[in-house]
């Protein structure tokens, strides 16, 4: 039989590049055949939130370390805190990870803050799995939902639509899993077919509207991409540990994706970073991890440009990890840790601690939560309440007990300007 | 009574054509099937979790080596020899995931493949620390697989026995405040509801039914002691075991010595409960038919459950001789793993086609491409297992995922590429759609030809 082609058509190939000319890839929310056309004095504000998930326990005493506590120094026999050791120093107490110095001026600028000594309610069993799980879950104890706290929290925004909020990486992220509907995309997923396959695809799905939506919506997002090399057939490397977070070198994509629908009508993002394990050599392991946390946050500014402003990013870990280094010059599965904060629209330039300036627990072995881990003196879920009660204007009723149930958010940390 | 179709009854309740496997004559010779020997288990061997336990117990003593003679050599090499078991357990599981695809590609037997698939679901359970991690496969095939056309009360007894399950849930150091745990632990609070909140929500009555908080804790009390040991498997610890009466759904289990029986009869109550007997028929007819199946459907299950006291050979029956079960639409989605196995058995990859592959290469071609169309291989996202809902899978990030792998892996599963003219009709029958027929005769090449049959809705639907 010969070989015949399709006539011409309208494509969806011929529509991206009409997308593409007239700039509205990205924020065309009515080309998108999977959203409905919303109202725009409905939409849920101007402000943004980036949450990332540090998958694999970081650990905050050597991130954001406390060299003004006499303690430290004992604890840690290899890994060096303090300006001594090329930390930067930040108020007099602590000293920020030199593999941070890219972010130093984002601190000066007090676009950068730190929480310190906070944790989940998890406690003793030290699993990277049941801590990732509560931390999304967002719960005082696990198996209580099945849905995940940013999830809750779209839930009662009002004006969301399923473009609001975009859950990156290919995960199934708990945290944005739920009844509210959400975006899922990963730059890796992206299409590359020859014209006349993509014109192809679309003639066999065009009949099945669940197929058909997904595709459009699968070729609009691709083609606002650059050509970048083929990552999804590398192998997995960053994965290996903590088991569910993105392959090295994917974050710049990431960040770059999340930074563009951010400035469209997108205003959530989530996605995660692994490589926090850091059981063995951890001076290396966490330079790299930190290398990347520091390349995407950079990345989400540039890419967010004029939207900076109005942007919290808010980069949350399962727990901390022991305050003494072990025997392998790493340090195991802890308690507290430390939450970083970024965006214009955080005020940012110091390190929150508790309630007030005296409440740094202190790392003596008596002070030591069971004697090995930072005692956490505030709850994690507070300060992310409280910041999205900042950013998208929540009742303090429905984050303690819609989106924290049982959460009590205390007083106001003041974590955005 | 409908008439069998034989075509339809391969998509729907079996991995779909092959170009070498006839489909089945009729209903009744697929529950002959299921009632013969289990031949593709033996055909495509995978560890059970009686046998894998001995990797847990080498990799227990190795530790046992390093913690009391530290740093010395043994030591070392005790370190060295636990790293060398993950790997070989990581290494395994993968083989063990080409193993079931092979199952699946090969088998006359389709539908025993589904029904393991839906009960693994229905229980599922991950490993979350250690050597457990790698043992999904191993349970399924011990603890669930045997179980599948029997009674689905023995089929409740094993996983909730099962030690992958008693790890998942956390039950095998739960507690009981009157225990002798309890006791030398000064009355510290050891219980743990999430097995007893599962078996109640997920496994048995269904978040409906009619049972409450009082009855989680009671459960959860009864079954203090169920636990597990790597050198045995499964045991009761009477230490853990809180004695006394629990009332569970208005039934008393228990006396003045916890018995492990008083636990067996209160997971039989709850297999014959006739709630259990709706969520069953309920997820049964989702699982087979479509997200929002006929209720006349799903009450002819739930009645054959009941009659038959949960007898899974009847009540799997009952699903194929119903005609809601025939409707000729293809509605519910094949998840990742079905949809990749049905494209094996499409193309009929050689037994021996994973045999000498790395873990990186099957990691590349297999685990990997699961994740990317959002089902990680062995890690759903919580106890309640897999979605069902067909929007959960066929999203932009997931169909693209399914195109890339049916547009460039097949070409490297078998030999030789068919041709698409001729694979539209092996791979969907006579029903195959005109556009999916042109766009196989229109493709550019052999392998975009393939892939878009592969990756047209009726293939992916079922």
């Amino acid at each position: 039989m010969p070989r015949t082609d399709p006539k011409p058509q309208s494509t969806p190939l011929n529509r991206r590049s009409f997308l593409i000319r007239t700039g509205l890839i990205g924020c065309s929310v009515a080309a998108s055949p999977l959203m409905t056309p919303i109202s725009f004095a409905a939409a849920p504000g101007e402000n943004r939130l980036v949450v990332i998930i540090l998958r694999g326990a970081m650990d905050g005493l050597d991130v954001v370390q406390p060299y003004g506590d006499p303690a430290l120094a004992g604890l840690r026999r290899t890994l060096l805190a303090g300006e001594a050791a090329g930390a930067i120093d930040l108020d007099g107490f602590f000293a920020l990870h030199p593999a941070l110095s890219g972010l130093m001026p984002l601190w000066q600028a007090g676009e950068l803050g730190f929480a310190h000594a906070v944790s989940t309610p998890y406690r003793d069993k030290r699993s990277h799995f049941d801590g990732q799980d509560l931390l999304e879950a967002g719960t005082p104890g696990l198996g209580q939902v099945r849905d995940g706290w940013l999830n809750r929290m779209l839930q009662h925004l009002p004006g969301a639509e399923g473009r609001t909020a975009y859950a990156l990486g290919h995960e199934d992220m708990l945290l944005l899993r739920g009844a509210a509907a959400v975006s899922n995309w990963t730059p890796e997923a992206r299409l590359r077919l020859s014209p006349q396959a993509e014109r192809l695809a679309g003639l066999v799905m065009h009949d099945d509207p669940l197929f058909n939506a997904a595709l459009e919506e699968a070729l609009l997002l691709s083609a606002g991409e650059e050509d970048v090399p083929d990552m999804a057939a590398a192998p997995m490397m960053g994965a290996a540990m903590s088991g569910r977070a993105e392959p090295m070198g994917g974050h710049l994509r990431l960040a770059g994706f999340a930074a563009e629908q951010l400035r469209g009508h997108s205003r959530i993002a989530a996605f995660s970073l692994g490589g926090w394990d850091t059981h063995q050599a951890q001076a290396a392991g966490l330079t790299r991890a930190l290398g990347r946390l520091s390349e995407t946050i950079l990345a989400l500014r540039d890419g967010l440009g004029p939207v900076w402003g109005q942007t919290a990013v808010l980069a949350l870990t399962e727990y901390g990890r022991t305050a003494r280094e072990n025997g392998t010059r790493g340090t195991d599965h802890g308690t507290a840790g430390a939450m970083l904060m970024a965006g214009g629209a955080v005020r940012g330039g110091r390190v929150t601690v508790g309630a007030g300036p005296n409440a740094w627990p202190g790392l003596a072995e008596s002070d030591l939560y069971q004697r090995r881990d930072l005692m956490p003196v505030r709850d994690v879920r507070a300060h992310a309440a409280w910041a999205m009660r900042g950013l998208f204007g929540l009742e303090r009723a429905a984050l303690e007990q819609a989106v924290f149930p049982g959460l009590d958010m205390g007083a106001d940390p003041g974590l955005l300007r | 009574m409908v008439r069998f179709d034989p075509v339809l009854a391969e998509i729907r309740f079996g991995s779909g054509l092959s170009p070498v496997i006839a489909p089945p004559a009729s209903a009744a010779q697929m529950l002959a099937h299921l009632q013969g020997p289990d031949h593709a288990a033996d055909r495509f061997a995978v560890e059970t979790f009686t046998q894998y336990r001995e990797r847990v117990i080498r990799v227990q003593a190795a530790w046992k080596v390093r913690q009391t003679e530290r740093g010395s050599e043994a030591a070392t090499l005790a370190r060295k020899s636990v790293n060398l078991e993950k790997k070989a357990a990581r290494t395994e599981r993968l083989r063990w995931l080409g193993q079931q695809i092979l199952r699946r590609t090969w088998t006359e037997d389709a539908l025993r493949e589904r029904l393991v698939g839906f009960w693994a679901d229905h229980f599922t359970a991950q490993g979350k620390a250690g050597m457990l991690r790698w043992s999904a496969t191993p349970y399924v095939e011990e603890s669930i697989r045997p179980h599948v056309t029997g009674r689905f009360e023995d089929l409740l007894v094993a996983a909730t026995t099962g030690p992958l399950m008693l790890h998942y849930l956390d039950q095998y150091r739960s507690y009981g405040p009157n225990s002798r745990r309890a006791a030398q632990q000064g009355g510290a609070d050891g219980l743990n509801e999430n097995l007893a909140r599962e078996v109640l929500e997920l496994h048995t009555l269904g978040v409906g039914a009619p049972y409450d908080q009082d009855d989680v804790r009671a459960l959860a009390l009864l079954f203090t002691g169920l636990s597990y040991q790597p050198e045995k498997g499964f045991v009761f610890r009477k230490p853990l075991a809180e004695p006394g009466v629990h009332e569970v759904l208005g039934v008393s289990y228990g006396g003045a010595k916890a018995r492990l029986q008083d636990i067996r009869a209160a997971l039989r109550d709850l297999a014959a409960h006739p709630a259990t007997a709706r969520h069953i028929a309920q997820k049964l007819a989702v699982h087979f038919v479509a997200d929002a199946p006929p209720p006349p459907l799903v009450a002819h299950l739930e009645a054959r459950f009941i009659q038959t006291g949960g007898d899974l050979m009847q009540v799997t029956a009952a699903l194929l001789e119903h005609p809601a079960a025939w409707e000729p639409d293809l509605r519910n989605v094949k998840p990742p793993f079905d949809y990749l196995s049905s494209i094996a058995r499409a193309l009929a990859v050689p037994q021996t086609r994973f045999d000498a592959l790395k873990e990186g290469d099957m990691a590349r071609m297999l685990r990997q491409p699961l994740q990317e169309m959002g089902q990680p291989w062995e890690a759903p996202p919580g106890p309640d297992g897999w979605p069902e809902a067909d929007g959960h899978w066929i999203t932009p990030q997931g169909l693209a995922a399914r195109l890339r792998w049916a547009m460039t892996w097949p070409a490297m599963m078998v030999p030789d590429l068919p041709d698409p003219r001729a694979f539209v009709t092996l791979a969907l029958g006579d029903r195959a759609p005109e556009p999916v027929r042109f766009a196989a005769m229109a493709a550019e090449n052999r392998a975009e030809g393939v892939g878009l049959i592969l990756a047209s809705p009726a293939f992916q639907r079922r």
